[in-house]
Order: structure tokens, then sequence, then C-alpha cells
């Protein structure tokens, strides 16, 4: 071994000392390339924008946005392979309308139709094929979109889940809505709609077995017509992100690299339930990171900030909304937090998917 | 959370401040050992509040980092054998080994599960009959004596498809090692809380005496941090070099005798190489004999492992206390948390990785990795 130098001679040879290989490769898909952080931007950009091109796609957004006949469109698809299936506050049914009809809702428009493909691993019960179909049906109606086509396959036992879930979905884009990152300025306040990190906690608490003194439910949730009373109060909002995977942190870097625009949060006014803060406590995350679905990221022209704040409020899913930073034009494409004690610290785009630490 | 909140207050970590500010005359160059202190340290923005001529050095305390390339390699090459099912914490999954990580194993088919208590493993062997189940003991007196009660329990339950991969490692000799080198320059330690509520003070006081060295037992949010940097600066700007416990809600000075008696049962001292730093005497645990059925090295022989260390890593630096992350000159360049070079730029407790998630601010050469947008 190189990295052996034996400190019971004369000296320690600074010189000598080595450490690790390179880890530069990776010839095989790994679990972070679907965590929502760098790595998954990679495969993206590396392998399928290069494959498919086209100018639509290049938007890069949650929803594209197209014009089909005169009507300004926004379309999404999104794959559910959430393990456990039925989960505190939620089922995959639930996510697969709700994470599709949020993608649509961050472009302003209100989901009108979606499809719905299951793929089934031999041997799930048709029990559980049911409640999962019955949970969706049901986040379709609450959602107010309907169902128009699907398809259904089965692959053979092993090789699934259990259920495999994708969705995609369309809708109207209001005349005057233009939401996108390019849009986004010094000096526009950045609102979350309400406690971050509490689906993926959830999510933990039931498919690891740990158990964090209180229960834990999921904030999945449709947020359509959240963002029509915001637009309600103005359609001049500059950009709206639902934080999933990667979480807030991902979310404010995604957006601060696209547009160009600096980002600061005050930490102390990201609202982290106590719940969360114990379990991300134990397990050495950090809530920013963690998993959300039923909560936005607004990014609002300040002279707007308090109406569309005041709205929010109003609203059953943003009760809790709260400002917690504003764009500048400093360090261009960073997100950085100014920390409780008053330091400052840079909150990166996460690389793949968050590990426990060991102790 | 009401409990850690109130390590965070603001105005607390203020008078704290004051304090340092009003005592500290002369620049004094303090190590925290643990990869935990240092992650909390940047997280929070501590070394920017204190007066400059306070210097926090960052020690070799991430047990991630410290574990030997080749004792990853071993486990890359159990987990990579068919039959196996190789359990470890989740944050070792993701350092490089000699060219693969755990993530790379288990893309190519192997079975490798993120446990959150080796006892989880120890279960996953006893509904696998007809598996060999490894787990990856690593990390310093914290995660010992669970890992020690595990084989403990395997050997009790009569659990023969069970064993652990052991490279454990002690903090004292690696202090006793750091300020042995004639490059040292540090003056005084942070020494790690949850290693001295196993272990207790006993094996400190005659390293403070030795190197006349004050060693402050420190907890791990802000304001702890803050009380250990206050204590330490104290003793040194008096010319004192005691064993002082700051973090007295969590440490008896005997530590915990039961975990202590479980190391003493399951382990024995032996030689241990810390990665990037080199082979420190009596710094690890192995099995002791009594266990060898358990021990993974012995029934999977996984000998002759050839390493190969990249040549720009300065990482045996860093975790000496000699470098800091940034006065790397790969540091964000030829290596990143995507292009780690080293295991210190790896785990998240790692000194160059938390410099890098927090600091690239301030850090002029630290060019941003293209993170575009999905």
């Amino acid at each position: 071994m190189s990295d052996t130098t034996d400190l019971r001679g004369p000296a320690l040879d600074v010189e000598a000392w080595t450490c690790p290989a390179p880890l530069r490769d990776r010839p095989r898909v790994v679990m972070g390339h679907g965590g929502g952080g760098a790595l998954s931007a990679e495969l993206v950009q590396q392998i399928f924008a290069p494959a498919f091109g086209g100018e639509v796609l290049a938007q890069m957004g949650d929803a594209a946005a197209l014009t089909l006949g005169g009507a300004r469109l926004a379309f999404s698809t999104d794959s559910f392979v959430v393990r456990p299936l039925f989960f505190p506050g939620g089922s995959i049914g639930d996510l697969a309308v709700n994470g599709t009809v949020n993608d649509l809702a961050m472009s302003g428009a209100r989901a009108a139709y979606l499809s719905c493909g299951f793929i089934l691993e031999e041997g799930v019960e048709l029990d559980v094929v049911s409640r999962v179909a019955e949970a969706l049906g049901a986040a379709a109606r609450t959602a107010g979109v309907e169902v128009a086509t699907g398809d259904t396959k089965v692959v053979e036992a092993g090789h699934g889940d259990g259920i495999f879930i994708n969705t995609a979905g369309i809708g109207l884009i209001p005349p005057g809505v233009d939401l996108r990152p390019g849009r986004v300025v010094a000096g526009d306040v950045v609102i979350v709609s309400g406690a971050i990190g509490v689906h993926g906690v959830a999510i933990m608490s039931v498919r690891e077995g740990l158990e964090f003194g209180v229960e834990i439910e999921s904030d999945c949730a449709a947020l359509g017509g959240l963002v029509d009373a915001m637009l309600a109060v103005t359609p001049d909002l500059h950009v709206l992100r639902d934080p999933t995977r990667g979480g807030l942190a991902a979310a404010l870097n995604e957006i601060a690299a696209a547009s160009g625009a600096g980002v600061v949060v005050r930490e102390r006014d990201v609202p982290v339930p106590a719940a969360v803060a114990n379990a991300c406590a134990i397990l050495g995350l950090d809530p920013m990171y963690v998993a959300n679905e039923g909560k936005l990221v607004a990014f609002v022209p300040r002279e707007h900030a308090d109406a569309v704040l005041e709205a929010m409020r109003a609203h059953p899913l943003g009760a809790d909304s709260v400002i917690i930073g504003e764009a500048v034009a400093e360090h261009p494409g960073l997100v950085v937090a100014r920390t409780g004690l008053g330091g400052t610290r840079v909150v990166d785009l996460p690389l793949g998917e968050q590990l426990p630490r060991i102790c | 959370m009401k409990y850690i909140d109130e390590f965070q207050d603001p105005e607390l970590a203020r008078r704290l401040l004051d304090d340092i500010h009003a005592t500290v005359t002369r620049p004094w160059a303090l190590m925290e050992v643990c990869g935990g202190q240092t992650h909390s340290i940047i997280r929070h923005g501590i070394d920017q509040l204190l007066p400059k001529e306070v210097e926090l050095i960052h020690g070799p305390g991430c047990p991630v980092c410290v574990t030997p390339l080749e004792v990853i390699d071993k486990a890359l090459e159990i987990a990579s054998r068919p039959g196996v099912i190789f359990c470890s914490f989740g944050d070792m999954l993701r350092v490089p080994g000699t060219g693969r990580d755990l993530f790379q194993v288990r893309s190519e088919g192997g079975d490798v599960r993120v446990v959150y208590s080796p006892l989880d493993a120890l279960r996953i062997a006893q509904q696998n009959p007809d598996r060999e189940v490894v787990f990856f003991g690593i990390g310093f007196e914290t995660t010992a004596p669970p890992n020690a009660m595990t084989v403990h329990q395997a050997r009790r339950l009569g659990v023969t498809n069970f064993s652990m991969l052991v490279s454990h490692v002690r903090v004292p000799p690696a202090i006793e090692a750091i300020m042995s080198s004639p490059s040292c320059r540090v003056q005084g330690f942070l020494a790690a809380g949850h290693v001295c509520s196993v272990m207790g003070v006993g094996e400190y006081p005659e390293l403070a005496e030795r190197f006349r060295v004050p060693i402050v037992v420190t907890g791990f949010e802000p304001l702890d941090i803050l009380e250990g940097v206050r204590r330490a600066v104290r003793q040194l700007e008096r010319g004192e070099h005691t064993v002082d416990n700051a973090y007295a809600r969590a440490v008896r000075p005997e530590g915990n005798p039961a975990a202590r008696a479980m190391l003493e049962d399951v382990f024995e001292v032996t030689d241990r190489a810390w990665r990037g730093i080199g082979v420190i005497p009596d710094s690890g645990w192995r099995l002791a004999p009594k266990y060898r059925d358990h021990d993974a090295e012995h029934r999977f022989s996984v000998e002759g492992i050839q390493t190969r260390e990249p040549a720009e890593c300065r990482s045996g630096e860093v975790l000496q206390g000699l470098l800091k992350p940034h006065e790397c000159e790969a540091f964000g360049t030829l290596c990143t948390p995507r292009n780690p070079l080293g295991a210190t730029m790896v785990s998240s407790e790692g000194a160059c990785a938390a410099y890098y998630l927090y600091r690239r601010l301030d850090i002029t050469n630290a060019a941003r990795e293209a993170t575009p947008v999905v």
C-alpha cells in the first residue's frame, strides 16, 4: 500500500502521503442518476438532450411550454417508482396525479387531461392494483383533471417493484403568464409555500422502518388551485418550482443556474417542522435536500410580494407561506444561506441521493 | 427541535464569541478531531465569526475519510462475490476504492444494502440463511461498541452466515501521531464528544501533559463548539494544558463502562493504516481471535489487493492539519464531489467536501462545477 508510511520511523514524510483513486467514469447507471441532483442533470445533458434535440426540450422546464393552433399549452410527463406503494399521507396513485399536475402548475397551467401508464409486476395482488387505481382516480378528481388515456404492461416477477406508474399531462397556459428562470431579476423575493422536507421524511419513516416519535404524513397535494390564487393577484410571477427530488436546495440551484441570478436564503426563515428537523438530525441529513410533494417555491417581483404572500396564506395549501430570501446580483448562479449564527455558506446542488451518515 | 435550537441560539453564540474575542491576544491553532465538528463549523459559518487569531485546523476525524484504500478494495471485492449480501452505512457507498465504489458494485449486480444499524445486518443474515451477510464495520470509538455487540450477538445466537469487515480506529493514538510530527503546529485540541461519551477522558491527561496541549472535550452543536474554543483559548492564553470536559451533559469521566467492556471482549488493539496518513501504532481494533469465525477478512481470504492512488491528491496533509482544503492545487478543479480524488472530498464529513459545499464563495481557485439544469 502506498499510503502506509510507518509512523514508528524517525519522521513523517509528508511528500509520500497520497490518497484515493479517482472515480471519473461510471460505465453503468447508479441510483444517484435518478436523485434529481447533478448526476441526473448530467444524464439528461449528456445523453438524452443530444439524442432527442429540439427547441422545446431545450427549455428544460418541469413542463414544456408549446404553442399549438394558437393555444399556449403546457405538457409534462413523470414516472413514479415510490416504495412502499402506500405511505402516511398518500400513495403512489396520489403522487402519479399530483406530480404531473404540479409540473404543469409550475408553468402556470391548470392541468386538463392526464395519460396514465401502469407497469405491473407479475404476482402483485389485484386488490393492491385496485386500491392504487382508486387513489389515483380520487386524486385526479380533487385536482380537477381527467384521466383521458392509459396503458398497461406486465413484467415478469422480479423485474419490477410491484407497480410503476407514468403519467403525462396537458393544460392551457393563461394569457399574460410567462414563468421561466430567465425572468428572475435581482431583488425578486423568494417565497416557499410551507414546511419543507415532510414528504421525504414520511417516506423514509415507512420505507426504512425508522420511527421518529411522531407520525409524519406526506404533504402530497395538487397545487393548481394555489397557483391560480397567486396568478389572480398578478400574472407577473417570474418563476415557480415544486421542490421534489433534491428538495428546496435543488430547486433553488436550478433556478439560480438557469437564470444566472444569485440567491440568498435566510436559514432561520426556512420552515422546517420539528419532526423533520429531528429526523434529519438523527440521520445526518439536511432538510434543504429532502423531497417535498405539495410545496412550491416562487420568485416574485418585490412590488407584488406582499399581495402574493397574502393570497397564498389565504389558500389552504399555502397557509404557512413565508418569505425565505431574495435574488441578488452578487455570486451569479450560486445559492447562499445566511446561517442562524450570522455566517454564510453555499447551498449546493446535491450530487445524487442523500446518504445517512455513519455517526 | 427545541433542544437543538437552544444550542444554536444566536444571542448565546454572540456572548461566547464576544468572550473569545476579548480573551485572545495572540494567534492560536486548534484542531477539531471529529469530522462532525468540522461539518458543523463550516455549515454554521463558525470559522468566519471567530477572531482571526484563532485558526481551526481540521483533523483526521472523519471515519469514512480515514478508512484505508486497501480495506475499501477488500469491501468491493467481497461485495462483488455471488451469494454475498454486503451491508453498510450509507456514506461508505460513495467512497472510491481503486477505480470504483460500492454504488458501482451494486449497479453491476452486487447485493449491497444500506442499513442504519449493524443489528439490521444481523437480522438480514437470520432471514437469509443460504447467503453470506457481511457488515462493513468502520468508524471511531463511537460506532465500535454497537458493532462489537452485533458480533457478540451473532455468536450467541449461532448466526454462522454473518461476518464483519472491521476497520475501526482509535482517536488518542492519532492525536499522539499528529503531535509527534515535526511539522505539527497544533496548539490545542477539541476532542470528539461522542468518542469520549464511550471511552471517557482517561486517555487524555497523559497526552495533554506530554505534549503540553489543552484538550477540551467538545460537542457538535454550534454553542458546544464555541464553548470548546473558548475554553481552549482561555487555557492557551494562561499557559495551561489540562483536559477540560465542556460536554458534560453527554460525557462522564469514566465513559460508558458497558460499551467499553463489550469492546474489550470482542476487539483487540492493533496497528492500523489511516488513509492518506499511514500506519499509526495501536490506533485500531480488529476482532479478537475467539471471534475469528465472524471476521470477513478471514472468511473471504481477500489477499493480494493492489491499491492505486492518484499522485495529485494531498488529503493526507489535510487530514494531518498541514494543509487547508482550498490550498490544494486540485481543489475545486481536478477534485470535486462529482470527481473526488480523495475520500476527504467524498464524505459529507470530509474537510474538503465541507469546504467545497459551503465555502466556495470565499475561495478564488475553486471553479464552480458545471451543474446544468434538468
